[in-house]
């Protein structure tokens, strides 16, 4: 599995296996090594909007042939994800309007998509990127660059003030920011508490608020990350299998051989699971930005 | 691990998608989708209609049939009796012409024997005469002796 790599140590295989493709926008050349902010991922955007557009194109040809006949094979899985979807959707968020379903489905197959990536061997695409395009470095999995999940969890945190403005106004808004949780019902001067309590309630509900996209993000990083590193590491312990003779070959490679497939196995459970809870949750938050807060001040 | 512009590439990426799928692809299936759902709830319905009136249907001809086993049973009897009415009819149609063919026979009988009986006695008397005339040996005037004869034709 690591033979191509047997000439590195197993730092720098791991540190090789979770470095990007770099590609600095200053200067347009690759290098790994690029920081700052004006640097794009290539293989996470690449591999990520082919996978987008993979079941986007899928929807749009069930779309194009839609009709009330008797579904065939592909239109009754895609109307199953929508059928499973739309319930969530109106379990979690009753009175959503039309777009709330779509961009729930858009979260779920699209996040499914990229981390079922991660089943594939570690080495595979880096191996064909290496020896076929000359790439020095390839992530396949999105889901494990913070930048992917970040950008997916900042667009639903706009996507949440825009249904809060929406739903609310920006009056209704503007109250529960500086009311909720914090307000005192009284009349004459005692009612002046209530100015210092407005700050407080901005300081939590912006914690609150902020708490939302950065959970969202770093959840479905952590877990595929964390699942990508294991599968590393499970790569190079067994790649001691070719320095070790025979013994060391049999012994390595299949207890080797085990794990990855145990792990691999625990890890077609979290890869619909992360795709799930990161679509719920989607739909929590808009759902809690639409609807008001607990009693009406 | 640390942010960069590809943050913005996915984000913009994110909308468009979620755009194409709210404006473009969602409407149609959901729309094929209820008008499936619409369709078999028709489907549904029209088989419990169709149900219904089978057994609206099955009750009707049951009926029918009772009420035509029982117009049968009328009619068979009306027939039996008519039958009946024409068999005595007949019979006694048969009878009367019996009695009346006897009656005429008898009539008939009655007459050959009166006739019979008259001619015989005429033979009668002619043989007596012609006996007499043959025992007396002599000839009798038949029209002088006519008196005689008949009177004897009579007592025969």
């Amino acid at each position: 599995m690591a033979a191509e790599e047997g000439t590195h140590d197993s730092g720098s295989y791991v540190v090789h296996h979770l470095t990007n493709l770099k590609l600095d926008l200053q200067t347009m050349t690759l290098n790994e090594h690029a920081t700052g902010f004006w640097v794009l991922n290539i293989d996470s955007v690449v591999f990520s909007v082919v996978l987008g557009a993979l079941f986007l194109f899928l929807f749009l040809r069930v779309a194009a042939r839609a009709n009330s006949g008797v579904p065939t094979g592909v239109e009754n899985f895609v109307e199953m994800c929508v059928e499973f979807v739309s319930n969530q959707v109106k379990e979690v968020f009753p009175g959503a309007g039309s777009l709330v379903a779509p961009l729930g489905i858009t979260v779920f197959i699209w996040v499914l998509l990229m981390n079922i990536m991660d089943i594939f061997p570690v080495d595979w695409f880096p191996y064909i990127g290496e020896h076929v395009f000359g790439l020095s470095h390839l992530r396949v999995v999105p889901s494990t660059d913070v930048n992917i999940t970040f950008g997916m969890s900042i667009s639903i945190f706009v996507l949440m003030y825009i249904f809060s403005f929406v739903y609310k106004g920006p009056i209704g808004l503007g109250k529960e920011f500086l009311t909720h949780p914090f307000y005192i019902h009284a009349h004459g001067p005692a009612a002046l508490v209530n100015i210092p309590l407005m700050a407080v309630n901005v300081v939590l509900r912006l914690v609150e608020d902020l708490a939302k996209p950065v959970s969202l993000a770093l959840r479905l990083f952590g877990n595929l990350f964390a699942g990508e590193l294991i599968f590393v590491l499970i790569a190079v312990f067994s790649s001691n299998a070719f320095n070790h003779g025979v013994a060391g070959f049999i012994g390595f490679g299949l207890f080797g051989g085990l794990i990855q497939f145990l792990w691999a196995a625990f890890h077609l459970l979290v890869i619909p699971l992360q795709a799930f809870v990161f679509m719920v949750l989607t739909i929590v938050y808009l759902a809690s930005a639409a609807q008001s807060h607990g009693e009406d001040h | 691990m640390d942010l960069n512009a590809t943050l913005i590439v996915q984000s913009i990426t994110f909308l468009i998608f979620v755009l194409l799928m709210w404006r473009i692809a969602w409407p149609p299936i959901i729309a094929a989708m209820q008008a499936r759902q619409a369709r078999i709830a028709d489907g549904l319905a029209a088989a419990d209609r169709s149900a219904a009136a089978l057994a609206d249907a099955t009750a009707k001809s049951e009926q029918a049939v009772s009420a035509a086993r029982v117009q049968a049973q009328d009619i068979l009897a009306a027939a039996n009796k008519q039958a009946q009415q024409l068999i005595e009819q007949a019979k006694n149609t048969a009878q009367q012409e019996a009695a009346r063919i006897v009656a005429k026979a008898q009539d008939d009988v009655a007459r050959e024997v009166g006739h019979a009986r008259e001619e015989l006695r005429k033979q009668v008397g002619e043989l007596a005469v012609v006996g007499a005339a043959k025992i007396l040996k002599r000839e009798i005037d038949a029209k002088a002796h006519a008196d005689v004869l008949n009177d004897l034709a009579a007592r025969i």
